[in-house]
């Protein structure tokens, strides 16, 4: 697999269906942080489910204004279910055709496995990756990471502005 | 390897003296594993006795488990009257009917007035310390329930006696080995 994009790079554009008839880019939530999480499948058992707990965390993620999205292989119907299911409140991107492709942009794919990595980007206002994070293969990664970057993104912003 | 970002405290909910060990769980009342955890948890107090203490502390997936943030108050609750420790083990013996009329039964059965837990979970006296607890375990990296931490750092093996003796006993022997702990 390429390598899991670093902090520093820019992070690739993509497009791709937030539900059967509607589509998500990335550019479009330039101007606030922007949290990915690729994940391998919809479905997992919930108490040591990720996007479950990612979702708890909503509140959190928004003091910083940072966006959630969370990627994986799923179709948007397997989606649009597993979301109802688990009460997520963001939106579940579906990286199905062609397959993993963006996962694979972001090298966050698992050709043998033919799922996403778990991996977690975090993305500045500008679109530049802050962080990224690859965990090792079945281990939930946790929120801790994400929290520690959007909290340095925040602090650096404050300073920004200091000293405007 | 993720480490507790919240020190043990005075606030915390400790059975047990203090000894080498500090075993701590970040627990949902309402997640089945949790459940099954509960009585293997006690097996490890037994068995290590006097050199471990045990520490609770709320991580409820409110958003799949209905109950979970009412069961964490209601403990609390009982906390609030020196009886968090019974609350905890009734709720998690009686797990599999956990329901809002179960939980004022418990209530009744610690000899605990009804009307102070309804005012309790009315006014929602102990969500801000559920929450703080949930919080501080994102923080220090729970990834799921139950997620054990082990003298301050997260145990990724399963919540089984066995692994959790094989990484205790570990512990035990470098403290040991350790020249700094001879007096």
């Amino acid at each position: 697999m390429a390598n899991l994009l670093q902090a520093g790079t820019v992070a690739p554009d993509f497009t791709l269906n937030v539900t059967p008839d509607q589509t998500l880019s990335l550019s479009e939530l330039k101007g606030k942080p922007v949290i990915l999480a690729f994940y391998p499948d919809d479905w997992s058992p919930v108490c040591s489910d990720e996007m479950a707990l990612f979702n708890e965390l909503l509140p959190e993620f928004h003091k910083y204004n940072a966006n959630l999205l969370g990627i994986s292989v799923d179709s948007s119907w397997c989606h649009l279910a597993f979301a109802e299911n688990r009460h997520l409140h963001f939106p579940l991107l579906a990286d199905f055709e062609p397959k993993g492709a963006v996962g694979k942009l972001y090298g966050a794919y698992r050709e043998k496995a033919g799922t996403c990595a778990r991996a977690l980007f975090v993305i500045d206002g500008e679109g530049k990756i802050a962080w990224s994070y690859l965990s090792p293969t079945g281990e939930n990664p946790g929120a801790d990471g994400i929290l520690e970057a959007l909290e340095k993104l925040s602090k650096k912003e404050t300073v920004a502005k200091l000293a405007l | 390897m993720p480490k507790l970002k919240v020190p043990v405290s005075a606030n915390d909910h400790v059975r047990g003296k203090d000894g080498p060990i500090t075993l701590l769980e970040y627990g949902d009342y309402e997640c089945p594993f949790c459940g099954k955890a509960y009585p293997i948890l006690k097996e490890i107090e037994k068995h290590y006795d006097k050199q471990l203490r045990f520490v609770f502390r709320n991580f409820p997936l409110t958003q799949i488990h209905p109950f979970a943030e009412i069961a964490a108050e209601t403990a609390e609750f009982a906390g609030a009257k020196g009886k968090f420790w019974e609350m905890h083990d009734l709720i998690y013996e009686n797990q599999s009917r956990l329901s809002v009329p179960t939980l004022q039964e418990l209530v009744e059965t610690l000899g605990l007035s009804l009307d102070e837990y309804a005012e309790a979970i009315e006014s929602q006296a102990f969500a801000a310390k559920v929450r703080e607890d949930f919080l501080g375990g994102a923080r220090s990296g729970v990834n799921g329930t139950p997620t054990l931490f082990l003298n301050g750092e997260r145990f990724n093996g399963p919540a089984k006696f066995q692994p959790l003796v094989v990484a205790i006993d570990a512990l035990l022997q470098n403290r040991a080995e350790d020249p700094a702990f001879h007096s």
